[in-house]
């Protein structure tokens, strides 16, 4: 297998006595779905958080290519190309689509004098976003207040705005909840087509869709790995029907 | 937002034109009291930068007028002239320098607690300047000879006047022209929603920290003009009741607009004014009306204007 661009190694994070995440080790390669399932508290929203470092793992450690990342602050992690998307849509909702992602784009430019550039002037964020927005399937000019898009654009928008960023790492945390059958084929479509260029960590709750698209499927229960295995390996997996998917043992 | 022309450049444009002839009629007294309002309205403008664009709500803002305000004091000789083209720029570093200090303290901080952590800092200020002899103590000090800028004389009140009025719209351009920015896009970005920035990959307190230490070296640049113009400092000018003042002006008038805390400057001093005169109950009918104003006017008086903007489009 080729070298992966990201590996989590005996990842950990206690909150006090509860170990949410405990000792789990994942590799993500380049143009591949790593999809990683579990029941409610499983702690994949929080292992999402130890590699996007908006939490600080209590041991373990994350190699982003060749550096160690574990406790790096979160803008740090996203500068370096490991962009998240939020389980709750997470946006800026005063702005319209199209600022979102230009805000988001923005922030490949890094601090200094740049900065005092007027926005208005900077054509090639409006591409940039224009870009991110035209990959999920938005309307390219976005001019609509992104508090007032339906849920599913929402969806879509927090998408683009972490393409927004040019990443190499795409890490989605439960990108089809709360959308319709159709939204959610789509959804499930722009992913698998995503996996071309990034390396895609997928926590997602439906699993009609995981199968359809993951390389690599992670069962998560009670902060720890219960099996990693290509999708066939896991749905044979009698562990993992009995502590998860509510087949026969 | 440019969906439709604004007509507040045009309001703005008429305002200055009006305030530029207002020493053609109006009376000495008026001209004094005028200049004092518009050096509030580049505090209050200062903090509208923290509060209306960064969602930063200080309420120890006079901390840095105050600055400016013994700056002048102290670079000045004691029976000459200052140079006010040395220490104007010198009184807002000193202004901009304390709020970078003090902002990598309390920046850390956010909601109730910055509010409370920046109000202690400026309370440390006042209680400092009013127990130190060297800065005269709760008296305070004064400065003798007005600053020579070499071709107004700011000893006149129609001249020290129209000093007043291009800083404040010099300040008002600068401000403007800084949140059109990629940066002014930043800050606005952390007001409405920080952490999302963060994981965007925006050093968001960096971009905090210059907006602390600008405000600052603007609040420091009203504080010196307020020296100048009374020849008067005293630790008051620290003081958590003209922090209050410009807090007030710009919910008032209406925050993140920029113009909006200028209304609320001129709409606070001089009805604080002609209340004052009219009777010595004025704080009842002053607070009756903030309180009315608040209920019936969330985004302030500039709300109006976008109102009425509203209706006509």
């Amino acid at each position: 297998m080729a070298e992966p661009v990201l590996a989590a190694r005996g990842l950990s994070k206690r909150f006090g006595g509860l170990a949410a995440v405990d000792g789990v080790s994942l590799a993500l390669q380049a143009g591949r779905i790593h999809a990683v399932i579990g029941p409610n508290g499983a702690g994949k929203t929080t292992l999402v958080s130890l590699i996007s470092g908006e939490l600080e793992p209590s041991a373990g450690s994350v190699m982003f290519e060749d550096l160690e990342i574990a406790g790096f602050p979160p803008a740090r992690i996203a500068r370096l190309g490991i962009a998240r998307s939020y389980q709750r849509v997470n946006i800026f909702t005063g702005f319209s689509a199209h600022e979102n992602c230009r805000l988001a784009a923005q922030s490949r430019l890094g601090g200094g004098l740049r900065l005092l550039r007027p926005a208005r002037a900077e054509r090639d964020l409006d591409a940039a976003a224009r870009h991110a927005l035209r990959l999920v399937g938005l309307d390219p000019g976005g001019r609509a207040t992104a508090g007032n898009l339906s849920h599913g654009e929402q969806r879509q928008l927090e998408i683009a705005m972490t393409l927004a960023i040019s990443p190499k790492v795409l890490l989605l945390d439960e990108p089809l909840a709360g959308m319709g059958a159709s939204e959610s084929a789509r959804m499930t479509k722009l992913i698998k087509s995503l996996a071309k260029d990034h390396a895609i960590l997928l926590i997602e709750h439906d699993m009609d869709a995981v199968f359809s698209i993951a390389d690599q499927l992670t069962v998560m229960v009670e902060g720890k790995v219960l099996e990693t295995g290509k999708p066939g390996a896991i749905r044979k997996s009698r562990a993992v029907r009995k502590a998860y998917l509510g087949g026969p043992a | 937002m440019k969906a439709r022309a604004s007509i507040e450049p045009l309001l703005l444009a008429l305002a200055l034109v009006a305030l530029a002839l207002f020493p053609l009629l109006g009376a000495k007294f008026y001209l004094q009291l005028f200049a004092k309002i518009m050096i509030m309205a580049v505090f209050a403008m200062s903090l509208d930068l923290l509060v209306g664009y960064a969602g930063l709500v200080s309420f120890g803002h006079a901390a840095f007028y105050g600055i400016g305000a013994y700056m002048l004091w102290w670079l000045s000789p004691q029976y000459e002239a200052a140079n006010f083209w040395l220490t104007l720029p010198a009184a807002m570093a000193a202004a901009a320098l304390a709020s970078l200090a003090i902002g990598l303290l309390v920046l850390r901080c956010s909601g109730i607690y910055f509010i409370m952590v920046t109000l202690a800092f400026a309370q440390m200020f006042f209680y400092f300047a009013a127990g130190s002899k060297f800065f005269g103590g709760s008296d305070g000090v004064y400065v003798y000879v007005k600053p020579v800028t070499g071709f107004l004389d700011l000893g006149d009140t129609a001249q020290f006047y129209y000093l007043a009025l291009a800083a404040m719209a010099g300040t008002y351009l600068l401000l403007r022209g800084l949140i059109g920015t990629l940066f002014g896009r930043a800050l606005l970005g952390i007001k409405s929603n920080e952490p999302r920035m963060r994981s965007l990959g925006f050093s968001t307190l960096g971009y905090k920290l210059a907006a602390f230490a600008l405000a600052g070296a603007f609040a420091g640049l009203a504080g010196y003009l307020d020296a100048a113009q009374y020849g008067f400092v005293n630790p008051d000018l620290f003081g958590w009741r003209l922090s209050g003042m410009a807090l007030m002006m710009v919910i008032l008038g209406g925050m993140g607009t920029l113009y909006g805390p200028i209304l609320g400057a001129f709409a606070l001093v001089l009805l604080q004014d002609t209340l004052s005169d009219a009777t010595k109950h004025w704080l009842l009918p002053l607070g009756i009306f903030i309180i009315l104003a608040v209920l019936f006017l969330p985004r302030g008086l500039s709300g109006l204007i976008k109102r009425a903007e509203g209706k006509r489009g």
